[in-house]
């Protein structure tokens, strides 16, 4: 964060990681330390800016004393605990948890999951050709962003942005229960019959591409889309007075997408609907 | 709260039945017609939000009126909480009790679980679909809590009000008399044959089944009703505590926590109010008892409540009762009418100054609901999804305050503990596990029911007293997510500690006794299609696991050695995972039954 209130400073509390003794301030989380110290546990699920769900399980860790596994996510440190990240207990549920996702649901725009399902050695293919899988077409029922679960993970990030902790607009949530659970609106209506106010605040917490702007879908649909071509500005929103900032990706000189810093004190990475997709005004040229 | 609604209206029927629930709405922010002085103010914050755990009674009142769940009945009872219609839509679709799509006022559960699969539900699904016309809706479903009846089929016609009819053991005709005329159909026999045991002036749980009118207050305290209270109100609180940690009670729902220190942890909690929750949302397959203690003694439960608010300093109580139990209900509700007025609950109960009222919430059709966390976001009307632990709920429970939570057998335990004293409830059963305890015995036996036994006796011994049947092939100890044993393993004790000791587990206390009349991967096969159908859904290798192990024990279901190899090691590696990284216990024991038939019973060998 640019501009941080300090507040009361926070202790210190040590407790052991993979064997070396770490401090980390008190509150701080066990994937916190294990970030601190320089250790990629996998996350998918977990979301800087929101509180932590723990639902994907590929964080857990073993801790000393505790009969299940444990979400890194999550569980707050404690001082004295026993924290191990790297046994081949932890690493097989980890490997099982990849294999479950990448056999039922589309990855392929998930980041960073291609190299952890490398790294566990994960075969999703061993649960057959036949293994069920959500086959959910894209939902394409707005000119501004595009919902395919068929990619969803069900992190739950996008009702929690959407919810109580960003927008408090509540136009989403789960429905239905298990492997048939799904993200709806009231009565899986279109977006366009619900109370969505197309922030794209779920959209930016999305870790899969489930959700994604409307022309991204398209310019990955055509085979354009290319990150490698973009560049990113960031500048401040000039719609109204609040100040957001605002990182605008430009691909071919055209804006395809709007993202916000998640570390910005005013908009902590969410926006509106102005912000986030009012952008068309820019690259009219005529 | 800025909620959006559709055009959808609800019928004068749906409007009804949210209103006898909620009272009429006072203004158009409720969903009353819109008037000028409606205009001038906005009804917000709290006061709007506070009553979202009426949802699931919402729902209730919805569903048994109508028979679904209409969208204009929906945001009509949104409009009336305040609650935002795509949330209420998530928890309407989380249970399966409740339909969002139009169907027949007349719905059959058939249980298709695994005592009444024995009992030949499959014949008695088929029979009643060619019986019944398109006027009532077949649902095959997980077990109703009739085991000692099987096979069970439980009709309701949505109406005003809502009619109910329990067919057990069913026949075709029967079942299909229930649900074409629930009104007409004979009533079930009384609580005390689901008892082989009634009458015995030993049992101590189950002594006023059968003997006491189940209705009768008068009754109840003639054959030593609330002896147990009085004498909680003599103790105080930190006595009461004290007896019940002196006497080695621990949870009888399976998880065996000491009870005493479960009471003693919420007690001492600044944080106010303290909740006490009873759970009775039995959803384990196999499990009856607290079915039985329901029916056949209400004003125990009632009792027990009242003494452990009293120990924790609770004055509001929450029944979770699981909602295919309609009878169990209607007793209880009537069971907590009466002692409301008379005085044994209310402001003040027996003019001692401690105030104490119970709820009833019912379930709607979730196994994972029984679980403590998932049941508190039941009642608080979200989606019955478990939270994670920690915080645990004698510091964050119901409404996030400190809550008890305990089993209806458990509860019911305090009772003799009290009357009887610690020390000498503590003499009965083994040194780790005291006390008496039911065990629900179904299956293949001559005498299916609720037995009460000291901890300490073995199978074999339950078995003898239920008759099993020759040709023993299996006994499943603990329901769906507990373990078989084999045939040769008899002189197991039952106990926490000789089942731990012996690899396998008490659970709730099922004991259900399997020949071989059905194949066992047929039954390893609905216990994975049970835990696919009941996982929440919130983490993955519970979401995806159960599928995959259903998916697994389908493509061996008529293999054997080298040709079920490797699936078998594919169901380890996912069982593995699922124990380890799942949430919450229903991840975590859903592979317990299907590996200890491969370890103990050689199945697929």
């Amino acid at each position: 964060m640019t501009v941080t209130p300090l507040g009361i400073p926070r202790r210190l509390l040590e407790f052991t990681l993979d064997g070396q003794e770490v401090r980390v301030p008190e509150g701080s989380t066990v994937l916190d330390a294990c970030r601190a110290a320089g250790k990629d546990v996998p996350t998918l699920c977990q979301g800087d800016t929101l509180r932590p769900k723990n639902a994907c399980r590929v964080c857990v860790v073993e801790v000393e004393g505790s009969r299940t596994l444990v979400p890194a996510c999550s569980r707050r440190a404690e001082p004295g605990m026993l924290v191990r990240t790297d046994t081949e207990r932890a690493r097989h549920s980890r490997k099982i948890v990849l294999e479950l996702l990448a056999s039922s649901v589309d990855l392929s725009t998930t980041e960073r999951v291609a190299g952890w399902i490398k790294e566990y050695e994960a075969k999703p293919d061993r649960f057959g050709p036949d293994a069920a899988r959500l086959g959910e077409e894209p939902r394409v029922d707005n000119d501004l962003y595009v919902r395919d679960y068929d990619k969803c993970i069900l992190c739950y990030k996008c009702v929690d942005a959407c919810g109580d902790q960003w927008q408090n607009t509540f136009a989403i949530s789960v429905s239905g229960r298990g492997f048939d659970a799904r993200i709806a609106v009231e009565q899986d209506a279109p977006l366009t019959d619900s109370a969505c106010v197309y922030c794209g605040n779920c959209i930016e917490v999305c870790p899969t591409g489930a959700l994604s702007f409307k022309s991204e879908f398209d310019m990955r649909a055509a085979g354009t889309w290319d990150e490698t071509k973009q560049t990113e500005t960031t500048t401040v929103c000039a719609y109204c007075g609040v100040g957001c900032n605002l990182t605008l990706h430009v691909q071919d000189n055209e804006i395809v997408k709007v993202t916000s810093p998640h570390d910005n004190p005013v908009t902590h990475g969410n926006l509106c609907i102005k912000g986030r997709f009012g952008y068309q005004h820019v690259q009219n040229r005529d | 709260m800025d909620l959006h609604f559709g055009d959808s209206k609800p019928t004068d029927d749906e409007r009804a039945a949210v209103d006898a629930l909620l009272g009429p709405p006072e203004s158009s922010w409720e969903g009353a017609d819109r008037s000028d002085a409606d205009l001038r103010w906005a009804r917000g914050g709290r006061a709007a939000r506070d009553r979202r755990d009426l949802l699931l009674p919402g729902l209730h009142a919805l569903s048994d009126r109508v028979g679904w769940i209409s969208e204009g009945g929906l945001d009509y009872l949104c409009r009336r909480l305040t609650v935002p219609p795509a949330e209420a839509y998530g928890v309407a679709t989380f249970y399966a009790m409740f339909s969002l799509r139009p169907r027949p006022a007349t719905v059959l559960h058939v249980c298709t679980d695994l005592a009444c699969t024995a009992a030949g539900a499959a014949d008695l699904c088929a029979g009643v679909e060619a019986g019944l016309g398109p006027g009532v809706s077949v649902q095959r479903g997980p077990c109703l809590g009739l085991c000692e009846r099987a096979p069970a089929a439980l009709a309701v016609r949505a109406g005003d009000p809502v009619r109910t009819a329990v067919s057990a053991p069913a026949t075709v005709r029967e079942a299909v008399l229930a649900a074409t005329a629930p009104d007409s159909a004979p009533e079930e026999p009384p609580a005390a044959t689901a008892v082989p045991q009634a009458g015995d002036p030993g049992l101590v749980l189950l002594g006023r089944v059968g003997l006491v009118d189940p209705s009768s207050l008068d009754d109840y305290r003639a054959h030593g009703g609330y002896t147990a209270l009085r004498r909680a109100f003599e103790l105080g609180p930190a006595g009461v505590i004290r007896e019940v940690t002196d006497s080695g009670l621990v949870g009888r729902g399976g998880a065996a926590f000491p009870t005493g220190r479960k009471w003693q942890a919420t007690a001492s909690q600044p944080d106010h109010p303290h909740y006490l929750v009873c759970n009775a949302d039995e959803s384990e397959p196999g499990t009856f008892k607290d079915r039985v203690l329901l029916e056949g003694d209400p004003y125990a439960l009632v009792e027990a409540m009242t003494i452990a608010a009293y120990a924790t300093g609770a004055h509001q109580g929450y029944v979770y009762l699981r909602g295919e139990y309609p009878r169990a209900l209607r007793r209880l509700e009537h069971a907590i009418a009466q002692a409301r007025a008379r005085g044994f609950l209310g402001d003040d109960v027996l003019g001692q100054g401690h105030a104490f009222d119970i709820e009833i919430r019912r379930g709607a059709g979730a196994y994972i609901c029984g679980e403590e966390t998932a049941l508190f976001n039941s009642i608080e009307g979200y989606r019955g999804e478990p939270r994670s632990k920690p915080p645990f709920p004698v510091e964050k429970g119901l409404f996030g305050k400190p809550t008890v939570e305990n089993n209806v057998e458990t509860l019911v335990n305090v009772l003799p503990i009290l009357t009887m004293g610690a020390p000498a409830y503590a003499a009965i059963g083994t040194g780790k596990s005291t006390g008496p305890k039911l065990f629900c015995v179904s299956g293949s036996v001559d005498r299916p029911g609720v037995y009460e036994l000291p901890f300490g006796a073995t199978l074999g011994e339950v078995l003898e007293l239920a008759g099993v049947r020759p040709g023993l092939r299996a006994v499943l100890l603990g329901g769906a997510a507990g373990g078989f044993v084999r045939p040769d393993e008899l002189d197991i004790p039952l106990t926490f500690e000789g089942t731990r000791e012996a690899g396998t587990t008490l659970g709730s206390g099922v004991v259900m006794a399997f020949d071989d009349s059905v194949p066992l991967p047929r039954l390893l096969l609905r216990i994975a299609e049970f835990f696919r159908d009941e996982s929440c859904g919130q983490c993955v290798p519970c979401r995806v696991g159960t599928v995959r192990q259903e998916e697994a024990l389908h493509r061996i279901v008529e293999r054997t050695g080298a040709a079920a190899a490797d699936d078998i090691a594919l169901l380890r590696e996912v069982g593995r995972a699922l124990r380890d990284a799942s949430i919450c216990g229903l991840g975590q024991t859903a592979w317990n039954a299907v590996e200890s038939a491969i370890d103990r019973l050689g199945a697929y060998a």
